[in-house]
């Protein structure tokens, strides 16, 4: 174990303590938090696993995920989530990191999509594997300008559906995306919500996940902030790497080009 | 035949060609959007996938952007109004108390409720109430002394409990759920939040 690991556990724990001084109002502490971890973020944890996981031969055929193509090429990791969601000529569809992931999965290493999205998102108890590679594959993209394409016919369809599914009101409080999310400057009880309409708000949401939540002690998946929306929104939960959260996402994205992308972040 | 009204034909078939396949073209991306959302949400909890459909109103508001024809408008909002179940003992006024509680509840329906969970009213999630409590949200106008604004004779009485009955009923598209009419709360419970808005003594309006 090396020292930025120790310094990073030691860092974790205190963020632990610091989480549960309920009289610090979020942006002191995340202040205090910014400092404190200045040269580290826990979440660089969940990135190194994931990063384990990338390189290390797995499944019935042994093999690592590192020929895996994420759009740049066999192999490129550097900069591919800024581009992602992106129509692939192999599969024939428009995929995100997630569903990407799950074909590299099972046509390299032979393993089973079933079983690997058993368990999508991290808990306290148990990482997520698919979760961790996506905590590593979007840390590659730190700093890299977000440069969504729509320029293939799949791509603005499915940009085209994502916004669609953004305003589908239903559920028993008819809630969309947009009722929590269509107007600046609101919030709910105490929680200030972005405005995905608008640039600005959605490049700042987009680019700040994955996310280290210091309330919850774990790194947190883009995809696991839209399914527990989904929850507050009264929903059902959407199933993992489905093309509805492949379009939303793609409608996300593509709101974000133009920012560089700052994940692995940190949040309360 | 004119010249004027030959360019005339022209314009508008040209037009028509133009129009068309682009609302064609917007209608096979509504269909799809609805195809997609059917087949790609699970039950998860108490949260069925049936949930995805929708009913007339919320099939309208989505497809317009929340800003449906007026024309339209109006005749969604005479079904919602003409669905409200009124009380049959003609009285709206419950129990400030019990409605304080219930507007502070943030809880309910979500799939990490459980089925026996009551679920709250979210008031505070989205309006400013009681002086008090500061941490109420800003989705819905703020609410503070709205009894002493609205006065509570019987026609605020009534105009509240249709409006927690059926928000939708007075504006089909806002944002305010539909208490009543989607059995989130019950006549007792709704009487309850009528109090809290309508009572001289409830901390709203003091
Ligand atoms: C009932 C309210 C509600 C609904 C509906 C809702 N959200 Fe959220 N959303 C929130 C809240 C509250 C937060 C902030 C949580 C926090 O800061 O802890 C949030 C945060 C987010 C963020 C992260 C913002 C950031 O900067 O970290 C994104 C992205 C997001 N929501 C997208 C969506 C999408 C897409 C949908 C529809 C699938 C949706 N939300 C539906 C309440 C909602
Ligand atoms: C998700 C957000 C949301 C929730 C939850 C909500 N409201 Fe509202 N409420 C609104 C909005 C938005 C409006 C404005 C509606 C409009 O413009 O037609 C509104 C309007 C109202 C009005 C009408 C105000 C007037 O000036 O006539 C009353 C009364 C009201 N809400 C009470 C409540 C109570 C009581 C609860 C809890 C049981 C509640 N609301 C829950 C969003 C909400």
């Amino acid at each position: 174990m090396n020292t930025k690991i120790i310094l990073l556990l030691a860092l974790a724990a205190n963020g632990a303590a610091i989480a549960a001084e309920t009289e610090v109002s979020d942006s002191d502490r995340i202040a205090q938090y910014r400092e404190m971890i200045s040269d580290g973020n826990p979440a660089d944890f969940d990135e190194m696993r994931g990063e384990e996981l990338w390189k290390t031969a797995a499944g019935p055929k042994m093999a690592t995920l590192e020929k895996c193509d994420l759009g740049k090429g066999a192999g490129v990791v550097k900069g591919a989530y800024a581009e992602l969601p992106r129509f692939f000529k192999d599969t024939g569809r428009v995929q995100d990191l997630e569903s990407r992931l799950l074909t590299c999965m099972s046509t390299l290493q032979g393993l089973n999509t079933e079983e690997i999205t058993a368990q999508p998102f991290a808990t306290e108890k148990k990482p997520s594997d698919i979760s961790s590679l996506t905590t590593y594959v979007t840390g590659q993209s730190k700093g890299i300008k977000m440069a969504v394409s729509v320029k293939h016919p799949k791509e603005k369809e499915a940009y085209e559906i994502g916004r669609r599914i953004f305003n589908y009101r239903a559920g028993p409080y008819d809630f969309a995306c947009s009722t929590c999310h269509g107007a600046s400057n609101q919030r709910i009880r105490m929680q200030d919500l972005p405005n995905l309409k608008v640039q600005k708000d959605a490049q700042g949401a987009y680019i700040s996940w994955p996310a280290y939540r210091v309330s919850q002690g774990l790194t947190r998946s883009f995809q696991w902030r839209l399914n527990d929306c989904f929850r507050q929104q009264r929903f059902p939960e959407p199933k993992f790497a489905s093309e509805a959260t492949v379009d939303l996402t793609m409608y996300l994205a593509v709101s974000a080009n133009g920012a560089a992308f700052a994940g692995p972040g940190l949040k309360r | 035949m004119n010249a004027k009204w030959m360019i005339g034909t022209a314009l508008t078939a040209s037009l028509a060609t133009l129009v068309l396949p682009v609302q064609a073209v917007e209608s096979k991306l509504d269909a799809k959007t609805i195809e997609i959302v059917k087949r790609d949400f699970q039950d998860k909890g108490i949260a069925k996938a049936d949930r995805v459909n929708q009913d007339a109103l919320q099939a309208l508001c989505s497809k317009y952007g929340n800003k449906p024809p007026l024309e339209l408008k109006h005749k969604i909002e005479k079904q919602q109004q003409a669905a409200i179940k009124w009380p049959a003992d003609d009285k709206y006024m419950g129990d400030w108390k019990a409605g304080e509680k219930l507007a502070q509840s943030g809880r309910g329906m979500t799939w990490s409720d459980k089925a026996e969970d009551p679920a709250g009213g979210n008031c505070y999630n989205c309006h400013q109430l009681s002086a008090k409590e500061i941490a109420y949200g800003t989705i819905g106008p703020s609410l503070l002394h709205f009894g002493v604004k609205q006065g509570n004779d019987l026609d605020s009485q009534r105009y509240v409990y249709g409006r927690l009955y059926n928000a939708k009923a007075d504006n089909a598209c806002n944002n305010m759920p539909r208490f009543g009419h989607m059995k989130i709360l019950t006549e007792a419970q709704i009487k309850d939040l009528v109090a809290l808005l309508l009572d001289p003594e409830s901390p709203v309006n003091k």
